[in-house]
């Protein structure tokens, strides 16, 4: 089987992902697609590694998961911040700048 | 030539392997964007990070497919549901579109830039048969890792470590809320209950379904006066809309004639 088929798989989920970031309004789902995007990358990641034979992809892909989990981290304490003083998780309502 | 033939014999259930969780990855995805609720979006981004963690261990990648599942779909996935559930339903669950215009655009940008991302991926192997990953894992995966992290890339896994410890105390200086008031006495509680502005929950809120049809969770309870009281049923079914039509329990509505049952 050729290698290439998990890139494309890996840039549909990403470009899923993509579509999701813009046009959900629930916080918590967009911040689901962005973990989707990065899981996208990490399977390029390890496709390549396997790809051009040496492990550096993985390694790559490890830093990424270790990045994710520190974001969810900090962006779900960010959400649950915004839900305390606005009373919403939608990403419509955080418009403070707006106006 | 070893490592060709290694290649051709695992490629067919690989293949198989590939075709079947493939698509069903990309269904759990698209069902992500279009499922009303949070909580089922969730559960699909948990099947899709699964299908991820056996496609890295179907290319050689063990230690990354165990991570995969353990920090992924078993911590990472905890957490969402964890504040899923503090922060609970509301209005943003709703599918409708809120910046007219919005999912045109959207759907049209992701078909060039899909299209784009894929006609640049067909490219990337240069028409080469992949090399396989049999040479580098030689002396097993986890080694191999561990060797590339604790020689060349010791330096930003320190940096990572650094991030982390970042990461863990941003998240607690976020969560953590500092009293701008003292706390409450209960005498203070007591005055605010009878002195308040209102007698009406002094003796707190009735209990839902009390007095009402069914003795269900979902139904008002009925007030001495024979009115329905929307304020017993809990808040959260109220905003679910599970709760019955309280109308329908007002005593001037229902029909009190009580029928034999033969």
């Amino acid at each position: 089987m050729d290698a290439s088929n998990y890139l494309y798989i890996s840039a549909l989920l990403f470009t899923i992902g993509a579509v999701g970031v813009v046009v959900r309004r629930n916080a918590i789902v967009v911040f689901m697609c962005i973990e989707l995007m990065l899981n996208a990358a990490n399977l390029a990641f390890v496709t390549f590694s396997r790809i051009n034979g040496n492990l550096d992809g993985q390694v790559m892909a490890f830093f990424t998961m270790v990045v994710a989990a520190c974001e969810v981290v900090v962006g779900l304490a960010i959400i649950v911040t915004i839900y305390r003083s606005r009373r919403s998780a939608s990403v419509d309502d955080a418009s403070l700048l707006k106006r | 030539m070893q490592l060709a033939l290694e290649v051709g014999q695992t490629a067919k259930p690989e293949a198989v392997m590939f075709w079947i969780l493939g698509p069903m990855a990309v269904i759990a995805a698209l069902g992500m964007l279009l499922v009303k609720k949070a909580v089922h979006s969730a559960i699909l981004m948990a099947f899709v990070m699964v299908v991820l963690a056996i496609f890295y261990i179907a290319q050689d990648a063990v230690f990354l497919g165990i991570v995969q599942v353990v920090v992924y779909t078993g911590a990472v996935m905890m957490l969402f549901l964890f504040i899923l559930m503090l922060v609970g339903v509301d209005s943003s669950d709703s599918l409708t579109e809120t910046i007219a215009g919005l999912r045109p655009i959207a759907i049209t940008a992701a078909a060039g830039f899909g299209g784009l991302m894929v006609a640049l991926l067909g490219r990337a192997t240069l028409g080469r048969d992949a090399i396989g990953l049999s040479a580098a894992n030689a002396d097993g995966n986890v080694e191999g890792i561990a060797v590339a992290l604790f020689s060349r890339y010791v330096f930003p896994f320190e940096v990572v470590s650094a991030l982390l410890i970042s990461a863990a105390m941003g998240a607690m200086v976020l969560a953590h809320t500092q009293r701008t008031k003292a706390r409450p006495t209960q005498r203070q509680l007591s005055i605010d209950r009878f002195r308040g502005t209102s007698l009406a929950s002094a003796a707190g809120l009735p209990g839902p379904g009390v007095y009402a049809r069914h003795n269900a969770v979902d139904v008002p309870a009925l007030l001495p006066d024979g009115t329905p009281a929307p304020t017993s049923v809990n808040a959260s079914l109220e905003a679910r809309g599970d709760m019955l039509d309280y109308k329908s329990f007002d005593l001037s509505e229902v029909n009190t004639q009580i029928e034999e049952e033969k």
